[in-house]
């Protein structure tokens, strides 16, 4: 089956079988390996990418859902002004560490700052809390979104 | 480079790793490259009888035991671990053969056409069946991997002066270590050479591994390490396993194979934490005072040896935590089980042993009456005291000004009363643990078995290399030991080149285990950067080559476990608080303070980063991370299934380090990784106890055991 959709803002297609994962495709037809499998059934967090700028885990996405669906995986988030704001930010919070998590934390960060540009401690916790990270422990993350919403103002 | 070396500069794979530009294993792609996928045993424990296997296709393999061209064992402390089954399994999940080919699809369904006809052999599940057995024994004569005994003094005649005698035992459980990225290999065959990328602590290991595996010289081998998505010891012994697998996987099929663990498989397959049960009979004096202990460990190695007698000693060595006794006797046994592999986790034998005894010196103070902060205190180590083993604690021990620090930070001495007297509605919850690391290799384990090896390149352009075989899975040694080199040399970090290492390129400084990368290689380097500083101008290009030098203090007899257990000692002490629900008996924790001393910290917010991170684990491990195996299956195979903490569980964490300098680190450092995950567990469960007032006598501590506690206890 061709399935179109708009992928980090160019309109792309795919001729494939539709149940294939989103993660798949993106990984495998697309090579955006910035896409991680951390478990393969939603619970981690690593294979997120924004649907229509929402948080989505696209290990557990047919790509068939996806058919005209504007996505945006890190490969495309991090050429903006708002990817660069959060890294540095994660810099300077040591919110990185095996970084196998971190693509999946930036977008889950933006999914948030983009509807609430000064979220408080528990917003950030709550949005974060479908990604998960073995190695810091969180607060250190939740500190670098912290400083990103302060440090981009104007940004979000 | 001015100022303190501690305060903190931009990790350097920040920018890689955020952006998604890092490349693990997974990310990797090779020319016609081949998947692999595994055909685990069904069974615990029984005789292969038989296999059939249907017509495979063109282009597909099955690789297995006759595949090897060395010695099918996998290199270990005991070769007793095949890399392929041969007449016999001895867990669920143990690997019988390889299906090698261009497409997942059809790997899978060929996977499910294979049958395995099994003879079933009277398996062993837990410690105690390992321990009666009657059975014939998996390993050896008495099914016990390791059985040790160390004394101190003269516990029988301590015991028979003793006013009180206390008995208590306690018991631990799995964890598994969730590294968020699985295990995975590359194996490659070209121009007579094997090449081996992937997901590892240790290089060497797997070299070492594939140089048995496939009884070819080392000149042939080559491994690869790739950015590596997390690790915490399960990348220590286990990919030496798989890297086989590669390895023969491509030299028969002369194409590149791949083989990346789904998490499922991971979970079932990949080693874990080992459960323990340990038993402590303490004598007390008419004062008060503990005289004499008697401390027995068993643990859970699973089927095959691995680091199991290793982990044992590490446990073995804490027995008396921070405490001085006089009178110490130590039995630790390792038993063979049908249950996947133990191995190394983060802290090795330690949290299961600290566990024990921080709960039972709070079960003792409770017996005699006495506040357990106190009763700790007063046997407390201090410079000079003697260890389990013998060994003089030559370095300063601060834990009573660390102690005094966390007290007042958690405002812990109030808090206890005011809980203690549990009137509230709800039930609330101090506890407060003291712990130590021995910082690297056992004894003098660095010098007879590791024998590190660093060089150093200074290129045309005045760039520096680091070229050794230490890898960064996260815990940011690209970045310490580029600021160790850098500062020595007095050049700009950036120009410090330090690559993921490669077998042909760096010489063997040892595995990034037992938090020695910085303490132990980080030294080296050092080293060899003043003696490059010295020979700078001799030529356009210089190159400094260092081995290891034990410090001439440590003594160390490995046959009878007398001396210096480790070169020197990490100390913490942590403070949590909770609160419990009545009715479900749920915990929430409240409150997290931590005091260390690591030596010189090379990099503070890395350190923090090691100590937020070690203490989530470590209280996962305490309260929601259960993992029971029943005949010989892990019944919690997912992430699902399995919980590990996510950011709604834990509150902020206050820690701080206190000043001391060790001489024999890299600008006076210790180690740092394993040390914070170490008193998580005792602090957790010594709230849960004030809170609840119950001994707390198991971890995970779940809900459902703390109401069976209650109901026992009433
Ligand atoms: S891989 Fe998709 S949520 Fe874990
Ligand atoms: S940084 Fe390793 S899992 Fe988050």
């Amino acid at each position: 089956m061709k399935i179109n959709f708009i992928l980090n803002g160019k309109n792309v297609w795919v001729e494939t079988d539709p149940l294939k994962r989103l993660l798949d495709v993106l990984r495998e037809d697309f090579g955006l390996t910035g896409v991680k499998e951390g478990c393969g059934e939603g619970e981690c967090g690593t294979c997120t990418v924004l649907i229509h700028g929402k948080i989505a885990y696209s290990c557990i996405i047919p790509v068939g859902a996806a058919d005209h669906a504007e996505i945006m995986t890190i490969e495309g988030y991090r050429k903006t002004e708002r990817y660069k704001a959060l890294q540095d930010a994660f810099a300077e919070a040591g919110s990185v560490q095996c970084g196998f998590c971190t693509p999946g934390f930036v977008l889950a960060a933006e999914s948030l700052l983009r509807e609430d540009a000064r979220p408080g401690e528990t917003a950030i916790r709550e949005a974060i809390s479908g990604n998960l990270c073995r190695c810091t422990g969180y607060n250190m993350i939740v500190e670098g979104i912290k400083i990103a919403s302060l440090k981009g103002k104007g940004l979000w | 480079m001015k100022g303190k070396i501690g305060k903190s500069i931009k990790k350097i794979d920040v920018a890689e790793k955020t952006g998604g530009y890092a490349r693990y294993i997974a990310d990797m792609r090779f020319e016609s490259m081949l998947h692999a996928k595994t055909l685990r045993s069904s069974k615990p424990r029984a005789k292969i009888k038989g296999i059939d296997i249907p017509e495979i296709p063109q282009g597909y393999y099955i690789v297995d035991r006759n595949d090897v061209p060395g010695k099918n064992r996998v290199k270990m402390i005991v070769n007793d671990q095949p890399f392929f089954a041969e007449d016999v399994v001895n867990y669920i999940g143990e690997p019988i053969l390889l299906v090698v080919g261009p497409d997942k699809e059809k790997i899978i369904k060929i996977l499910s056409e294979i049958k395995v006809y099994y003879e079933a052999v009277k398996p062993v599940f837990t410690i105690e069946e390992a321990e009666k057995l009657n059975t014939t024994p998996i390993y050896g004569e008495d099914n016990c991997f390791a059985d040790y005994e160390i004394e101190k003094g003269d516990p029988d005649e301590a015991f028979g002066r003793a006013a009180k005698i206390v008995e208590n035992e306690y018991r631990t459980g799995y964890q598994e270590h969730i590294y968020l990225e699985p295990q995975g290999m590359i194996g490659i065959y070209e121009s007579n050479r094997v090449t081996v990328y992937g997901s590892m602590q240790c290089p060497y290991f797997v070299k070492n591994a594939l140089i048995q595996g496939l009884g070819w010289g080392g000149d042939r081998i080559r491994v690869v390490q790739t950015t590596t998505g997390g690790a915490f010891g399960g990348k220590e012994e286990y990919p030496s396993l798989i890297a086989g697998h590669v390895a023969f996987a491509a030299v028969k099929a002369g194409k590149p194979v791949r083989l990346i663990f789904n998490r499922k498989e991971d979970i079932q397959a990949t080693t874990k934490r080992h459960p323990s049960i340990i038993r402590l009979k303490t004598a007390l004096d008419d004062h008060k005072k503990i005289i004499a202990t008697d401390v027995d460990i068993k643990m859970d190695g699973g089927a095959y040896s691995g680091l199991s007698n290793v982990v044992l000693q590490r446990a073995m060595f804490a027995a008396t935590g921070v405490y001085n006794i006089p009178n110490v006797r130590v039995r630790g046994r390792a038993f063979a089980t049908n249950n996947v592999p133990s191995g190394a986790l983060r802290g090795f034998g330690g949290p299961q042993a600290f566990f024990a005894i921080e709960m039972n010196m709070h079960a003792l103070a409770d017996h005699v009456s006495e506040d357990p902060l106190d009763f700790k205190i007063k046997h407390m180590l201090k410079k000079g005291d003697h260890t389990v083993t013998g060994g003089v604690l030559r370095q300063d021990v601060k834990l009573d000004e660390m102690t005094d620090m966390v007290l007042g930070m958690s405002d812990y001495r109030k808090k206890y009363d005011e809980f203690s007297k549990n009137d509230d509605q709800v039930l609330r919850g101090i506890g407060l643990s003291l712990f130590y690391h021995g910082c690297a290799f056992t004894g003098s384990g660095e010098k007879d078995i590791i024998k590190a090896e660093v060089k150093l390149k200074k290129r045309e352009d005045g760039k520096v290399l680091i070229l050794i075989a230490n890898v960064d899975m996260g815990q940011g040694a690209q970045t310490t030991l580029r600021k160790i080199v850098a500062r020595t040399l007095c050049i700009p970090v950036d120009d410090v080149i330090y690559e993921n290492p490669d077998t042909d390129v760096v010489p063997d400084s040892g595995p990034t285990v037992a938090s020695r990368t910085v303490m132990i290689v980080g030294f080296l380097l050092d080293k060899a950067a003043q003696e490059l500083k010295a020979e700078w101008e001799k030529a356009p290009e210089v190159e400094v080559h260092k081995v290891y030098e034990q410090p001439g203090y440590i003594r160390w007899d490995q046959e009878t476990f007398e001396g210096d257990a480790y070169p020197v000692y990490s100390w913490g002490t942590n403070v949590v608080e909770v609160e419990v629900d009545p009715v479900t008996c749920e915990i929430k924790v409240k409150g997290i303070w931590g005091v260390y001393d690591v030596g010189t910290a090379i990099d503070e917010r890395i350190i923090q980063g090691q100590i937020e991170g070690g203490i989530s684990q470590g209280l996962g491990y305490a309260t929601i991370e259960v993992m029971n195996s029943k005949d010989g299956k892990i019944l919690q195979d997912s992430i699902t299934d399995y919980i590990i903490p996510c950011s709604m569980y834990f509150p902020g964490i206050e820690s701080k380090l206190i000043d001391s300098y060790y001489e024999y680190g890299p600008y006076g450092a210790k180690c740092a990784g394993e040390l914070p995950f170490i008193g998580a567990a005792p602090a957790l469960a010594s709230a849960v106890q004030n809170a609840l007032n119950v001994q707390i006598k198991r971890i995970p501590v779940t809900p459902e055991y703390l109401m069976e506690t209650a109901e026992g206890e009433n």
